[in-house]
């Protein structure tokens, strides 16, 4: 995984609440066998006015020109402002997966979903959650000014805006950790081993039947 | 000091390490894989040289894209080549890792969270998880079961454990008796509809009171099944002798001694009277109606004899905003009557409602009906090849088909339409499914979340109609 320590870039405004994540990468996409590819389409429905199907040329397709990634301005964004409950539904990686293949480091909102929040921090991408009347701030000064990019420092944990404003935010250490340090964590897991092994050691001596005997039931 | 919640049993008694960070590994019994989600696991297996922990703690089968018809052909009658290498692709993993899969022509196979409390592959007191939100679905046995990314399915696999924080906990108390029509559907419905879908953010909720108690396992399984959809990624009910006695004689169940042993264990799988939550919140069972939603997020709902909302009266401004662009979406007026949606299809299925006693309840309401001609389709899809078997023992394949419903295989289907079926453009569709965002039956469909009953209901009228003015 990538790591991930400080990040400075462009600010795209995405002024939705409770996106979800079929909107975010739809279904026919999650026929994939990869993990790459899908930033092409990232919200898909809401990029181009046709229907996406797997495996097609997206430059070709038409664009929804008021959709807020196909503005000039945010091309190159890497840091996603978004609303409440961003990320709700369906538990697919898929939907990280495109939006840091599209380029994204870093998604500010005042409430993520938790099962999208957690598959964030396994690809390399930090939710940052800030109180919403921050939030707007950032979206009224991201939509007036182009070229707005906002700097993360995850070390800090802040986040600075171009006129030098600086806000902090809450991460749990361990997801901070890992992120900062591209871990694989299912390693760090695996240094308990034998802790594993002893719990379950008892879990068969106090739940034995949790542990079929016979695999070909 | 105070007594347990359900969920602090559950999380002390798989807690196998408490980390100083504040985070915890957490102890997996039960794992159960598709083919949407795991493909990128599997190989990331391969690619780091990991072999899975523990074979018998998985459980696999192939569900979001097989086909609905035609499936003596089995992987082969999979038309779409993409879909078909996604489930052969699902074949060849738990061939190699040695992983036990329900194939495509099984009778066995099924949606995942139909088949796991089918088989008995959950039990009371374990910890479940699978690629997949609606994994919740097994918290009304008693069980801490919530959904993971793929990345967790990879580390649940390789260590058969996840890293986890601890939630807060969550009571929703549905007191007294549920009307007459009323289901599950309803029930979880009006909760959604009463908290929001981030209500249940950063909780584990427990649903408890009368009502709940007075439901069927299958009633339960609904409701927690739609935990997600309030935010939370795990919902969960006690275990009472209905659970015990759902348990009874299924094939991964403990029998004999052990079975007694196990009986002792689940009793203990309630809140104590001295828990705290972090969280209450309580609905009258006999207040709630049956719920159609008419946006395009779960919490958009209303009773079938309201209307569909005006965003002028909304005072928050980011919901209005919402209220509008779903109104837009779904081609619907302000004010209008939810009776006057006009349906194009019915999609009665789903990990939410596709089991013995959803089927049962939508068959009662068409039995000796016909479907209406304004619709353009009407489909009942089992959860199961063992739902189908025994729907057909009882006759309601007889019922539906005579009905004018088509009669299909089993399958996640339009629910999420990664298979062939789903909505057209525009069209309305009255679902038993569990999601109505944009897009999820089809591009530019719209779908209506309702109970089996209110599905039957509407496909007999072609609109939306309060199904208890059908009841005798």
């Amino acid at each position: 995984m990538r790591a991930l320590k400080q990040h400075k870039g462009i600010v795209a405004p995405m002024d939705r609440s409770n996106v979800d994540t079929d909107m975010i990468i739809p279904k026919q996409f999650l026929k994939s066998i990869k993990r790459t590819g899908f930033g092409p389409n990232l919200f898909d429905e809401l990029r181009y006015l046709d229907e996406g199907k797997p495996d097609q040329d997206s430059s070709q397709r038409p664009i929804n020109p008021d959709f807020v990634l196909n503005q000039d301005r945010y091309k190159n964004a890497s840091v996603l402002l978004a609303r409440r409950n961003f990320g709700c539904g369906s538990s697919r990686e898929h939907a990280p997966w495109a939006l840091e293949d599209f380029g994204f480091r870093v998604i500010i909102a005042p409430s993520f979903a938790d099962i999208f929040y957690n598959n964030c921090f396994k690809n390399g991408l930090l939710p940052i959650v800030l109180e919403e009347q921050i939030v707007d701030q950032l979206f009224q000064e991201a939509e007036a000014e182009e070229g707005y990019q906002l700097a993360i420092d995850l070390e800090a944990k802040t986040v600075t805006t171009p006129s030098g404003e600086t806000f902090g935010f809450e991460v749990d250490d361990f997801r901070r950790h890992c992120l900062l340090n591209g871990l694989d964590d299912i390693g760090v897991t695996l240094e308990d081993a034998g802790v594993i092994k002893a719990y379950e050691a008892s879990r068969r001596e106090t739940a034995p039947w949790l542990f079929s005997a016979d695999q070909n039931l | 000091m105070a007594g347990k919640t359900l969920y602090d049993k559950l999380w002390d008694d798989h807690l196998v390490k408490q980390r100083d960070d504040g985070s915890a590994l957490i102890y997996i019994d039960r794992h159960l894989l598709h083919e949407v989600t795991s493909p990128q696991a599997f190989e990331g297996l391969r690619l780091a040289g990991r072999k899975p922990w523990r074979l018998d703690a998985n459980l696999a089968t192939p569900d979001h894209n097989v086909p609905t018809t035609d499936r003596a052909r089995g992987v082969e009658g999979i038309v779409d080549p993409v879909s078909r290498i996604q489930v052969e692709t699902l074949d060849k993993n738990c061939d190699e890792f040695g992983i036990l899969e329900f194939k495509i022509k099984d009778q066995r196979q099924g949606i995942v969270h139909v088949i796991g409390p089918e088989q008995g592959a959950t039990l009371p007191g374990m910890s479940i998880v699978c690629g997949d939100s609606h994994t919740s679905t097994h918290g009304a046995f008693g069980c801490l079961a919530h959904g993971i990314g793929t990345s967790e399915v990879e580390h649940v696999l390789a260590t058969q454990c996840l890293v986890q924080q601890k939630m807060k906990n969550m009571l929703v108390k549905v007191n007294g008796k549920l009307g007459p029509g009323v289901t599950g559907k309803d029930v979880v419905l009006a909760i959604i509809g009463k908290i929001g879908t981030a209500g249940g953010t950063g909780h584990a909720i427990e649903f408890g009171g009368e009502a709940i108690r007075n439901l069927s396992m299958e009633a339960r399984m609904t409701i927690c099944n739609m935990s997600i959809e309030a935010g939370a990624r795990v919902g969960m009910v006690a275990v009472d002798q209905t659970t015990i006695d759902y348990v009874k004689d299924r094939p991964f169940a403990p029998k004999g001694e052990m079975r007694n042993r196990a009986i002792e264990y689940w009793k203990t799988l309630h809140s104590d009277d001295d828990a705290v939550f972090d969280k209450v919140v309580e609905l009258e069972g006999s207040e709630i109606m049956p719920q159609v939603s008419w946006g395009t997020s779960p919490e958009m709902v209303a009773g079938v004899g309201g209307h569909v909302p005006d965003p002028e009266a909304e005072a928050d401004p980011i919901k209005r905003e919402g209220i509008v662009r779903a109104l837009k979406y779904m081609g619907l007026k302000p004010n209008m009557p939810i009776t006057e949606i006009k349906l194009d299809r019915v999609f009665i299925g789903s990990c939410t409602n596709s089991r013995i006693e959803d089927l049962r309840e939508a068959a009662a309401v068409v039995k000796g009906r016909k479907v209406s001609p304004l619709l353009k389709q009407a489909m009942v899809v089992p959860g199961s090849g063992l739902v189908k078997v025994q729907a057909e023992q009882e006759g309601l394949d007889r019922i539906f088909l005579e009905a004018g419903l088509e009669w299909r295989d089993p399958g996640c289907s339009m629910c999420l339409a990664m298979n062939a079926d789903k909505l057209g453009q525009g069209e309305h569709c009255a679902s038993t499914s569990n999601r109505n965002f944009e897009g999820r039956q089809g591009f530019g469909g719209r779908t209506h979340l309702v109970s089996p009953a209110m599905a039957a209901a509407a496909a007999i009228n072609g609109h939306f109609v309060d199904v208890r003015e059908m009841m005798n």
